[in-house]
């Protein structure tokens, strides 16, 4: 899909011909992320949806106790030392962000007045510059006036490094200047397409000046704030036990009308995954549950006739197999898959080919995850109804082997194929994780079928995703030949995600393997387009940038991609949430109720 | 008396010095890292993780790393917890009165029944009540908790839907209520740990007031004319109690630091379940800090096990 066929289908959508959500669902498609797609229909002047759940009560308070599970419990409240999104969870609670990501990727305004764009003059036309408006009648959990200054020292505060802030990457490339007591002006240093970073989403939470002005850099540790937030959320604070609970109580000065419904919040931390399912759509002791990560067999179990459901929407999460474009077996300065040298069997691209038709998608879905993994052609997340033509997912063991024949691959006495001598034998390795060994299984009698071995290995977890520099089983070093495991996009913009196949981020021994092109793939083309994607201010242009990188990743079989996890959480039957795949679990908290 | 306690107490030093250093060592080498979940996410540069790792002082070498811990624990600091930021002793000071209840009643649970079943089983040993508490207390010993805790939950919680299966600390009602609730989510892990302990000490009990009740001492007792109950309670249990209170003494340790997987099951906020959570997230402060006082309170209730041994058995000498 090029630039043209896009823009006709913006089109399409301005004139009604096609729905708002058909189209984002159709990027997702194409590899897009549903706010990069919400962001080229701004731009081409379609106005943004309203949230899709209609928020009933008529007046705040009076719903009880809402009651929450989260099976890692928070263990710290301060959103920009957020180790994982559990803490961002909590934090989301008491702080808030200018505007957060609904789930079809609509920027919503939650502490902004509203959401800039070029017709009311929030955007600049260089693509240098974002000016918010900031909502006037809010106030700080202690009665403080909420105003522009808080926004500028919540830069200032995550911007040094002292302050070994995770939001830093967000914040330090920007200049955040305050233009009247409720506007501020948000300077990029090149053109920035995608500027709804700063001040969005979960890095974008803001924080009282008053209270963490004293604990900028080397002391932000000692904060007394970090454990006991005083935020602008629906919700204030009451107490908190790291690990165990959060707790809360409605806000009666929120700045949004009737809002919140419940009384009191409580975040529950501890246990596992498959008993928080249980406590909510089982027993129905609690209201809500994150992060299912349960079979979706146990799960349809316990809906039959059960008090809750599973919630499940589509976000950034994809597992997938990678291709080690390097030689894993041999040793150059000191390191194996270093990019001097070049796999001896891998770098055929029948070879690879013919490795994409020989998983079988359809079976890891249907016998492994059900609902909560669906098979995919696409390195980003593809729904299966949506999935382009250039980029499609088959199963072919006949293909396969033709492909293989073709390119001079020819059957051994042990029925393993082998050309000038190099055998069609790969180690295959994964995380400890039960999905996982199934699925590698499931891989390897489909490969042995059109003669290729595969060695299975499997690595714990912690030390398969650490990044310890000594050790070669990290997934990061890459010392065998394919390799499998989920990779999550976090962030709204493909653009950072999309940058782990360019050359320039290769891991190597030179920097610690932190680099995050694993595959070590090198493509002048695609780090071409990738240089031009970064300064293209056209969103339209810029999105068709991005799909024909996913496709020249998917038709290189850079990566072969197998299933894509959507989020899943257990929720009662009574209670009304929406979720979001590019936000925060409580990304609209205050709109949540319970039907009477 | 007084130079074997001095004794005892010296010794106790070194050991403690020793357990620490492996201790410690076993950690630093340990794969995995506090901020490894940093290091997955593409959103956060690579240099606050580093940052980070310098700030809190673990680039430095192991032998470094180890006396500044020691020299700090001895001044009573204890550090702070990488993942929370908070200081450790506050959070095992949180966490400590959920598992000194839970574990207490369990332990308590355990002696109630205990004493009176072993001691009836001993006093009419092979009878009909003595096969059935047998049975029943092999099966509770070889049931794991994590087994039975799961059942009770299945049993209580969902098909009968009588209890909650999740623990909190903090319950808001007030009066009466506030106990209702507390007894009610406490009975299940409090019984799953208590049956547990209770089935190993019923046999523990039941061998020992065996081996008392054949000695002579009890005969004469019989013979000069006391009732069979006084004989037991007064003559028989009290004897045979002496290796059964040595052997509680030594389990009061583990009251402290809770039971990792009952607390894991029922999401009671206890140290056990803190425990598991550092060590999954690598977080060595406190990890270090509850096996530290672990090993301590271990070497402490040794030495009390001792003493109490000496003085319900004047025979015992201390040299």
């Amino acid at each position: 899909m090029d630039e043209h066929e896009l823009r006709t289908m913006i089109d399409e959508v301005k004139s009604g011909r096609l729905s708002r959500r058909r189209f984002v669902q159709t990027m997702i498609g194409l590899g897009l992320t549903a706010p990069l797609a919400g962001q080229m229909l701004t731009s081409a002047g379609v106005a943004q949806a309203q949230s899709k759940l209609a928020y009933k009560p008529t007046k705040r308070g009076g719903g009880g106790a809402l009651k929450t599970l989260w099976w890692q419990g928070a263990t710290l409240l301060n959103p920009h030392f957020a180790t994982g999104t559990k803490d961002q969870d909590g934090s989301r609670i008491f702080y808030e962000p200018l505007a957060s990501w609904d789930p079809d990727g609509n920027l919503t305004p939650t502490l902004a007045a509203e959401i800039p764009t070029m017709q009311n003059g929030g955007l600049s036309k260089d693509g240098k510059s974002v000016t918010w408006k900031l909502k006037k009648n809010v106030v700080w959990h202690d009665g403080k006036p909420f105003t522009a200054d808080d926004c500028v020292f919540t830069w200032e505060y995550c911007a040094d490094p002292a302050t070994a802030s995770v939001s830093i990457a967000t914040y330090k490339d920007v200049k955040v200047d305050k233009v009247d007591s409720h506007t501020i002006k948000v300077t990029f240093a090149k053109p920035t397409p995608f500027w709804a970073d700063a001040f969005v989403g979960v890095r974008g939470m803001i924080i009282p000046k008053h209270l963490f002005a004293a604990f900028k850099g080397d002391k932000s540790r000692e904060a007394p704030t970090n454990l006991k937030p005083i935020g602008t959320g629906p919700y204030r604070f009451v107490d908190f036990k790291p690990g165990d609970i959060v707790r809360g109580e409605l806000n009666p000065s929120y700045h949004m009308p009737n809002r919140p419904h419940f009384d009191t919040i409580e975040m529950k931390g501890g246990g596992d995954a498959v008993s928080a399912a249980r406590a909510v759509i089982q027993t129905g002791e609690f209201d809500y549950a994150w992060n299912m990560q349960v079979e979706d067999e146990i799960l349809k179990r316990m809906e039959q006739g059960g008090k809750g459901k599973a919630d499940i929407v589509a976000g950034g999460n994809i597992e997938h197999i990678q291709c080690n474009f390097t030689d894993p077996s041999k040793e150059v300065d000191g390191e194996r898959s270093s990019v001097k040298t070049m796999h001896p069997v891998l770098t055929d691209p029948a070879v690879r080919q013919a490795l994409n038709l020989l998983v079988d998608r359809g079976s890891v879905q249907e016998q492994i995850y059900g609902r909560t993994g669906i098979a995919t052609a696409n390195f980003l997340n593809a729904p299966s109804k949506f999935v382009s033509k250039a980029t499609k997912w088959e199963f072919n063991v006949d293909k396969a082997n033709q492909i293989l024949e073709a390119a001079g691959w020819k059957k051994g006495a042990d029925g393993i194929r082998a050309k000038d001598g190099k055998k069609l034998k790969f180690l295959y390795q994964t995380s400890i994780n039960a999905p996982r060994q199934k699925n590698q299984a499931i891989v390897k009698q489909a490969a042995a079928k059109a003669g290729v071995e595969l060695e299975l290995k499997s690595v714990t977890a912690s030390v398969f995703f650490s990044s310890d520099v000594a050790n070669p089983d990290t997934y990061s070093h890459f010392y065998c030949d394919l390799q499998m495991y989920t990779t999550t996009m976090t962030q709204p913009d493909p653009e950072l995600f999309m940058n782990q196949f360019t050359s320039w981020e290769v891991a190597s021994k030179d920097n610690k393997w932190q680099g995050r092109n694993i595959t070590r793939w090198k493509n002048e083309e695609y780090d071409k387009l990738y240089r031009q994607a970064e300064s293209e201010l056209d969103p339209v242009k810029r999105g068709a940038m991005f799909i024909k990188m996913n496709e020249m990743v998917i038709q290189h079989v850079v990566v072969i991609p197998v299933v894509f996890r959507p989020r899943v959480a257990a929720v009662s039957n009574a209670l009304r949430v929406e979720q979001s795949g590019w936000d925060s679990d409580f990304w609209n908290l205050q709109n949540w109720y319970k039907e009477a | 008396m007084s130079r074997y306690l001095l004794r005892r107490l010296l010794i106790s030093i070194p050991v403690l010095a020793g357990i620490s250093l492996i201790l410690f060592t076993i950690l630093a080498m340990a794969p995995g890292d506090p901020f490894e979940e940093l290091a997955t996410n593409p959103n956060v540069p690579a240099e606050v993780r580093l940052n980070l790792r310098a700030k809190f002082g673990l680039d430095d070498p192991i032998g470094v790393r180890y006396v500044r811990w020691f020299s700090s624990m001895l001044r009573g600091d204890w550090g702070f917890s990488f993942t929370s930021r908070v200081n450790v002793d506050t959070l095992i000071l949180q966490r400590l009165p959920t598992t000194l209840i839970v574990l207490g009643s369990a332990q308590l649970l355990a002696v109630l029944v205990a004493l009176p079943v072993g001691t009836l089983s001993a006093v009419r040993p092979y009878s009909i009540f003595d096969q059935i508490a047998t049975t029943l207390a092999f099966i509770g010993f070889s049931l794991p908790t994590f087994f039975t805790g799961l059942l009770f939950i299945l049993f209580f919680s969902i098909y009968l839907d009588w209890l909650p299966f999740i623990y909190r600390a903090d319950i808001s009602a007030t009066g009466w209520r506030f106990y209702w609730e507390h007894l009610r989510q406490a009975i299940m892990p409090v019984a799953v740990l208590g049956l547990f302990q209770g089935a190993a000490l019923t046999r523990f009990v039941r061998s020992a007031v065996l081996d008392v009740i054949r000695l002579d001492y009890i005969n004469t007792a019989r013979a000069k004319g006391l009732s069979e109950q006084v004989t037991i309670t007064k003559h028989a249990v009290r004897n045979a109690l002496i290796p059964v209170v040595t052997l509680m003494a030594l389990q009061i340790p583990t009251i402290f630091t809770g039971a990792v997987i009952t607390e894991q099951i029922f999401r009671v906020p206890g140290v056990g379940s803190l425990l598991i959570s550092a060590i999954l997230a690598n977080d060595t402060p406190v990890i270090m800090a509850i096996t530290f006082v672990f090993s301590c309170l271990v070497v402490t209730f040794n030495l009390v096990a001792d003493l109490l041994y000496g003085w319900l058995d004047p025979r015992i000498s201390y040299r």
